[in-house]
């Protein structure tokens, strides 16, 4: 078995608020390798955002607090590192890129500025060797007339370039792990297609691993190699993406593929609606937390939240009934 | 051309925005021809589709339509009345007629009023019962008509979830009973599991009261899902009018073709073995949109011909409408 770029143990992350705990991510184990694509899919709250950021240590605490949990990257825990430590990693070796490109540039440098910033930080460029490393970053990323637009601001790039920008910024040291926060949402889907298309072929031409966070099941499909399903702070399936959409194994994920129009079929029905909404985070967990809204949904579900359990080679679910049968496992 | 079947009719709608600069002593320096000029009708019971990217001007269309801006040319004739000339109580009474449920369940509702005011407030506007009390009971009605429970009627809007909040604007649209609702968007801003919810809703009170919809979205697998009809915007003008599994099946625009492959499918398979027709570079500004054909930039397949002329609105088969000289 090859060890993982990261593996990730029983990782919690609670935030402390006015109204009480709330409970982000509750006690999740993943793992990526060398090279791979990871789709982290789910809903808002869900935890998927908080989970990475506490990766990196990017939660402020206060409020929040990692409760729990180890993230070995390359033989060291990433969560006993101090703020120090973590500033040479974050950037160098595992990189992020956010779902807003315009509130994660800052407005008042040029492009020029903050592109070269961690290239000096980390690989000790000069000026001008950090300058001439952005302008090829830049038009490695698709940026016309690159180096007269390192002198720009990011108030004069439209939405789509400015997350190439990120992305420029992001690969810019070459990193081993890129985490990717929906990095398409508030993008049009013309322009989802041209980043996609972008992050597909770095990939290939860095071998580099890439964490995508994302809601989009459409995405998910052309370009992760394996996908993790999250609901309420706990992974509930886990599987290679094929398999995912093949035969999905947690009611979950079967019933938001079922509420998914396709673009590629006749409409031939009413989609399949998931019932209520998602729990409030602020109540501690009990019981699996899908159940008041699952169709397949027995007694035990209410009093113990299921494991993640191995239902057939490379994937995994979390849940007491065999959704193919419908008998409790 | 109209009969009694069409319900909408938009003829050369344009609406223009003035850039200024300056603050005190303002210039007109220019405008933004967000609409500039679109022309169709919706049939009764017939939902209308309007697809684009951010900026087409699909949003200022629907707003436009309603009077909700003021429109700089064209018309809109609801149910046989003219939305956009009339004055004062006529007015009233054909805005009566059309509705808009809004984007973003968080802004659009009054966080200082209950429940009860806002399903009302069409009411009281168009003086639809005598009292208070009757108004809240038809109020109470119409939360149990999208799903939410009567005795929510004394809450506040923070105390709900966006899918609830969107569901309180739908009751609000149906209050004063109108024909044509105009839903801007009405879930791009909610969860994957939630957007089902609303679109039954949506779908089930369409049946329910013989209501007419222009769907503005820019999600096009959910569009094709609940249209009848499909326009695609671009740029302030429709490139493309056809039936639903016309346009999604054989799409004659080159904006139309690139903008379905864009649109990944949830089948890894499939997605894998797709070509897609990436187009290069964002939308142009409406400030100064392109000569001739306004998509000519960014087409893959532009000849002279596109930089100069503008292409003939043209139905190229029944019901199926294409602006593009290249279609025969």
């Amino acid at each position: 078995m090859t060890s993982a770029l990261l593996q990730v143990t029983d990782l919690q992350t609670r935030f402390h608020t006015p109204e009480g705990i709330v409970h982000a991510v509750n006690g999740i184990s993943f793992h990526i390798n060398e090279g791979e694509t990871v789709a982290i899919v789910g809903e808002s709250g869900c935890g998927k955002s908080v989970s990475m950021m506490s990766l990196l240590k990017l939660i402020p605490t206060p409020p929040g607090e990692i409760s729990s949990g180890t993230a070995i990257y390359r033989g060291t825990d990433l969560l006993q590192k101090s703020e120090r430590e973590m500033e040479d990693i974050r950037g160098k070796d595992i990189a992020m890129i956010f779902q807003d490109p315009m509130t994660s540039l800052n407005p008042v440098l040029t492009l020029g500025r903050q592109l070269t910033e961690s290239m000096r930080e980390h690989l000790g460029f000069t000026k001008e060797q950090a300058e001439e490393r952005a302008v090829q970053m830049l038009e490695q990323v698709g940026i016309p007339d690159a180096r007269r637009r390192i002198n720009e601001y990011p108030h004069q790039f439209s939405g789509g370039m400015r997350q190439r920008v990120m992305i420029a910024m992001a690969l810019s040291c070459a990193p081993s792990l890129l985490i990717a926060d929906e990095p398409t949402t508030a993008l049009d889907v013309t322009i989802q297609a041209q980043i996609v298309e972008l992050v597909a072929r770095i990939r290939e031409s860095l071998h580099m691993a890439i964490i995508w966070i994302t809601h989009d099941l459409g995405v998910v499909a052309g370009m992760a190699d394996r996908v993790i399903v999250m609901y309420a702070g706990f992974i509930v399936e886990e599987a290679d993406v094929n398999d995912l959409y093949d035969s999905p194994g947690h009611p979950y994920t079967l019933a938001l593929l079922a509420a998914l129009p396709r673009i590629d079929r006749r409409r031939d029905h009413h989609l399949k609606s998931i019932a209520g909404s998602p729990p409030n985070l602020l109540v501690a967990p009990h019981g699996c937390p899908f159940a008041p809204r699952c169709e397949f949904v027995i007694e035990k579900c209410r009093q113990e939240n299921p494991p993640l359990i191995q239902i057939e080679k490379n994937h995994s679910s979390a849940c007491w009934v065999d959704v193919k049968t419908g008998a409790p496992r | 051309m109209s009969d009694s079947n069409t319900l909408v009719e938009v003829k050369n709608l344009k609406k223009h925005f003035p850039v200024t600069r300056g603050i005190i002593l303002q210039r007109k320096v220019g405008v933004v021809r967000a609409v500039d000029g679109i022309s169709f009708s919706i049939q009764r019971g017939e939902t209308l589709g309007m697809v684009g990217e951010s900026g087409c001007g699909k949003t200022t269309a629907g707003r436009t339509m309603l009077g909700l801006y003021p429109a700089t040319d064209g018309s809109v004739i609801i149910d046989g009345d003219d939305i956009l000339h009339a004055r004062g109580k006529d007015q009233l009474k054909i805005r009566r007629k059309a509705q808009i449920i809004f984007q973003d369940p968080y802004a659009s509702l009054n966080p200082r009023w209950t429940v009860n005011s806002i399903v009302s407030e069409p009411m009281r506007v168009h003086k639809l019962f005598a009292t208070e009390k009757e108004r809240s009971e038809r109020a109470k009605d119409l939360l149990g008509m999208v799903g939410l429970s009567p005795h929510l009627l004394n809450r506040f809007p923070h105390e709900f979830s966006g899918g609830q909040r969107q569901r309180i604007g739908i009751a609000r649209a149906l209050a004063s009973d109108p024909l044509f609702i105009v839903c801007d968007e009405p879930i791009s801003a909610l969860d994957v599991s939630i957007q089902a919810q609303v679109v039954n809703l949506l779908e089930k009170l369409q049946d329910q009261l013989s209501l007419t919809y222009l769907f503005v979205a820019h999600d096009l697998s959910m569009v094709r899902h609940i249209c009848d009809r499909v326009a695609v915007m671009y740029l302030g003008v429709i490139v493309e009018i056809a039936e639903q599994n016309e346009l999604y099946e054989n799409p004659l625009h080159p904006y139309t073709q690139a903008l379905l492959s864009a649109v990944p499918v949830p089948d890894p398979r499939k997605e894998r073995a797709r070509k897609r027709t990436i187009l290069v570079g964002d939308v142009p500004s409406p400030i100064n949109p392109p000569s001739g054909c306004r998509f000519h930039p960014r087409c893959p397949v532009a000849i002279e011909k596109c930089k100069d002329i503008v292409p003939e609105w043209r139905e190229v088969s029944p019901q199926h409408w294409v602006a593009c000289h290249l279609v025969n």
